[in-house]
C-alpha cells in the first residue's frame, strides 16, 4: 500500500517541491532504463562486482597472496581451488575476488578525475568565451589528437609504474572528450534566457557555472563516462599487462594474465580466467552505458 | 578540383580565398597540434626521475666529468631554450642516441616500423572488407537477426582485452590447433633468405618470388592481423551502419524506391555513393588507432615493430628511446587525423 502511494508519488505529474521533481525525474528514468533487458544485465553484474569487492575477505576460499609451491598450477576444480592454481600455488579465485577492489578503485579514481577535469575546462571555456576559450580548447584539441595508450606509456615511464600513476596516466589522457563535450553543452546553455535571468538577479560567473550549467552538464557526462569505463579498464589492464600498472603480487587482473601468459600452453586457465573477468566487466560498462545513453538522450542513436 | 571548374557567376575569387584561409588554417593547426605533443615529450623527458647526465656517464665519473656533459647537453640553459634545442633536433629526425646500443634512436625506429605498418595495414584491410558489407547489411535489414550479430560482434569487439585475445588465439590455432605460426615474423628457418627492400616481408618476398617465404610470413601475420582487424571491424561496421541508416531515411532513397530502381541500385549505387567520405574518415581514424592498438600485440606476438621497442626501451628506462618511439606514433596518429579531417572537408560539399 505504502509502496503503491510511494509510486505515485513519484510519478506524480505536478511536482510540488524542487526534490520532487527531482526525485521523480530520476525514477522516471529508471523505469526507462528498467525496460532495456540488456543494460540490467550489466547493472546486475556491476553490482554483483562491488559486492565482491566490498566482501572479499568473506567471499575468497582462500588467502590471495598465500603461497604454497606444493600445490602449484593445479587445474581447475581440483583440490578445494575452483579455478586452480597460478605459478606460486595462490587460490585463482580468491585472487580474482581481491582484484576486483583494484579494478574498482582504479575505474572509480579515473572517473573522479577526468570527467571533473574536463568538466572544468568546458564550461570555463564555454562561459568565458574569448582568448580563453580559443586557448583551452586548443590544449584540448592538441590533448585529443594524442595517441592515447601511447601517451600514457610515456606518462607511466617518467612517473614510475604503480596503480596511482597509472590511473594518473589514463585520466590525463581521457579528459580532451569531456571537456569537448560540457563546452558545446555550455554554449548552448549559456545564451538561455533563465540564465540571463539569474545573471540579472545579480549572480556571478562563478554561481551560474556551479549551480546552473553543471547540473545540467550530468546526465550527458554520465553517460559518456560509463562508455569510456570499458576502455578505461582495458587501459588499466592493459598497462598491468605490460607491468606498469599494479605491482605484484598485487592481485590485479591485467597482472595475473602476464604471469600466466608463461605457461599459457600448458596451464592454459590461469591467464585465461582474469581475462574473462576482464571481458565480463568491461562488457557490462558498455552495455549499462548503452542502455543509459538511450534512456537519458535518445536524441543521438548509435554514435 | 570538379567544383571549381563549374563559376557560379563572376564570383570566383571569393571561394578562392576562402580555400587557402582554410588551408592557411589547417597547416596552423597541425604546426599547433605538433609543437603540443612536443611540448609534452619534451616535459615528460624532463620530469621522469631518471638523470640523463648520470645514465651517460656512470656513477663513478668525477664531478668535472659530470659537469661537462651537464653543459653539453645544454642542461644549464633556461627550459625554453632546452626546448628549442630539443625541436631543432627532433626537426632534423635526430631522437639522440638509444641508452641501450648506443645506436640512433631514429634508425632503430626505422628498423622496426615496417613491421608495424605491414601488421596495421592488413589488420585494417580485413576490417574494411568485412566491416562495411557488414555494416551495410546491418543497416538494410534493421532489427533482423544479422543486424543483432553485427552489434554482438562490436559489442564484444569493444570490452575485449586485446592481449588477452591475441594469447588466446595463440592458445587455440598455434598451441592446440597448429594452424598457424607462433610468434615472431618468420620461422628461424627463413630469416634472412629474402633481401629487405621495403622492410614489409609479404611485399618483400613478393618481389623476389620466394613463396615459400611468402607464405610462411602469411601464416605469422595472420592471426596478429586477424586480431587487430576485428577490433577495426568492430568500429568500423557501427559507423557505417549509422551512417547508412542515416541515409536510408533520406528523401532521395524513397523517390528512388518509387522511380522503381532495384533494392540493390538504391543501397549501393545512391545510399552508399553518399557515405564514402565518412566512411573513408572513419577508416583512417581506425588505421591511426591501429597503428597504437599494436602496442600490446606486438607484445604477445613477439612482433619485432614499433609497439615493442617501446615497451622494451621502456622497462630498460631508455627514456631517449621511448619519447623518439611516442614521438614518431603521434605525428603519424595526427597526421592521419588531419588527413582524414581534410578529406571530409574537401570532399563533402554540405561543408563548404
Amino acid at each position: 500500500m505504502n509502496d503503491l502511494t510511494l509510486r505515485q508519488w513519484l510519478l506524480a505529474d505536478a511536482p510540488t517541491s524542487r526534490r520532487h521533481a527531482r526525485l521523480s525525474s530520476l525514477y522516471k528514468g529508471w523505469l526507462t532504463l528498467r525496460t532495456n533487458s540488456m543494460a540490467m544485465v550489466g547493472l546486475t553484474i556491476l553490482v554483483l562486482l562491488v559486492f565482491t569487492a566490498v566482501f572479499a575477505p568473506v567471499l575468497a576460499p582462500h588467502d590471495p597472496f598465500s603461497q604454497d609451491l606444493a600445490s602449484r598450477l593445479q587445474p581447475i576444480g581440483t583440490g578445494g581451488h575452483l579455478l586452480g592454481t597460478d605459478s606460486l600455488g595462490r587460490d585463482i579465485l580468491s585472487r580474482l575476488i581481491y582484484g576486483a577492489r583494484i579494478t574498482l578503485y582504479i575505474v572509480a579514481l579515473v572517473a573522479l578525475i577526468a570527467p571533473v577535469a574536463g568538466l572544468l575546462v568546458g564550461t570555463v571555456a564555454g562561459y568565458a568565451g574569448g582568448w580563453t576559450d580559443v586557448v583551452l580548447m586548443r590544449i584540448t584539441d592538441i590533448f585529443l589528437a594524442f595517441p592515447r595508450l601511447v601517451l600514457a606509456l610515456a606518462f607511466v615511464a617518467a612517473l614510475g609504474a604503480g596503480i596511482e600513476n597509472a590511473v594518473l596516466a589514463i585520466s590525463l589522457t581521457a579528459w580532451p572528450p569531456y571537456a569537448r563535450m560540457s563546452r558545446a553543452e555550455t554554449l548552448t546553455i549559456r545564451s538561455t534566457d533563465y540564465i540571463n535571468a539569474i545573471r540579472l538577479q545579480g549572480a556571478g560567473p562563478l554561481r551560474i557555472i556551479t549551480r546552473h550549467i553543471w547540473p545540467l552538464c550530468i546526465s550527458s557526462l554520465i553517460v559518456r563516462v560509463t562508455l569510456d569505463m570499458a576502455g578505461i579498464i582495458l587501459a588499466a589492464a592493459g598497462l598491468g599487462f605490460l607491468g606498469l600498472g599494479a605491482q605484484p603480487p598485487s592481485p590485479e587482473w591485467g597482472a595475473m594474465i602476464s604471469e600466466g601468459r608463461r605457461f599459457i600452453l600448458d596451464h592454459w586457465w590461469v591467464a585465461t580466467v582474469p581475462g574473462l573477468a576482464i571481458f565480463t566487466v568491461s562488457l557490462a560498462f558498455n552495455l549499462l552505458g548503452d542502455g543509459l545513453r538511450d534512456a537519458l538522450d535518445p536524441k543521438d542513436d548509435g554514435q | 578540383m570538379a567544383l571549381a571548374e563549374r563559376p557560379t557567376g563572376g564570383r570566383r575569387s571569393a571561394p578562392l580565398i576562402h580555400w587557402i584561409k582554410s588551408i592557411l588554417k589547417t597547416l596552423g593547426t597541425i604546426a599547433i597540434t605538433m609543437l603540443g605533443l612536443l611540448f609534452v615529450t619534451f616535459i615528460i623527458g624532463r620530469v621522469m626521475p631518471i638523470d640523463p647526465v648520470l645514465a651517460i656517464v656512470g656513477e663513478r665519473a668525477s664531478q668535472s666529468t659530470y659537469d661537462a656533459v651537464y653543459q653539453q647537453l645544454g642542461l644549464d640553459k633556461p627550459l625554453l631554450v632546452q626546448f628549442w634545442y630539443y625541436l631543432w633536433d627532433v626537426l632534423h629526425g635526430d631522437f639522440g642516441n638509444s641508452l641501450l646500443n648506443a645506436r640512433p634512436v631514429s634508425e632503430d625506429i626505422a628498423r622496426v616500423f615496417p613491421a608495424t605498418l605491414e601488421l596495421a595495414t592488413l589488420g585494417v584491410l580485413i576490417g574494411i572488407f568485412l566491416g562495411v558489407p557488414l555494416g551495410v547489411i546491418a543497416a538494410v535489414k534493421r532489427g533482423s537477426w544479422i543486424d543483432q550479430i553485427a552489434r554482438v560482434v562490436a559489442l564484444v569487439g569493444y570490452s575485449m582485452p586485446i592481449f588477452w585475445l591475441g594469447l588466446m588465439g595463440l592458445l587455440v590455432f598455434y598451441g592446440v590447433l597448429g594452424w598457424v605460426g607462433g610468434p615472431g615474423r618468420l620461422d628461424i628457418f627463413y630469416e634472412d633468405v629474402v633481401p629487405t627492400r621495403t622492410g614489409l616481408i609479404l611485399l618483400d618476398s613478393a618481389i623476389v618470388q620466394d613463396w615459400d617465404v611468402f607464405r610462411n610470413a602469411l601464416t605469422h601475420i595472420i592471426l596478429p592481423a586477424a586480431l587487430l582487424g576485428y577490433y577495426s571491424l568492430a568500429y568500423i561496421s557501427r559507423m557505417t551502419r549509422s551512417f547508412m541508416l542515416e541515409q536510408l531515411s533520406a528523401e532521395y532513397v524513397i523517390t528512388a524506391r518509387v522511380k522503381g530502381l532495384s533494392e540493390r541500385q538504391v543501397i549501393w549505387r545512391h545510399a552508399f555513393k553518399n557515405i564514402r567520405v565518412q566512411l573513408i574518415t572513419v577508416i583512417a581514424l581506425s588505421y591511426a588507432n591501429l597503428l597504437e592498438g599494436s602496442v600490446l600485440t606486438e607484445i604477445i606476438f613477439s612482433w619485432p615493430g614499433i609497439g615493442s621497442y617501446i615497451t622494451t626501451a621502456l622497462l630498460s628506462a631508455d627514456m631517449n628511446a621511448v619519447l623518439g618511439g611516442t614521438v614518431v606514433v603521434g605525428l603519424i596518429f595526427i597526421c592521419l587525423n588531419i588527413f582524414s579531417d581534410l578529406l571530409y572537408r574537401f570532399f563533402d560539399p554540405r561543408s563548404k
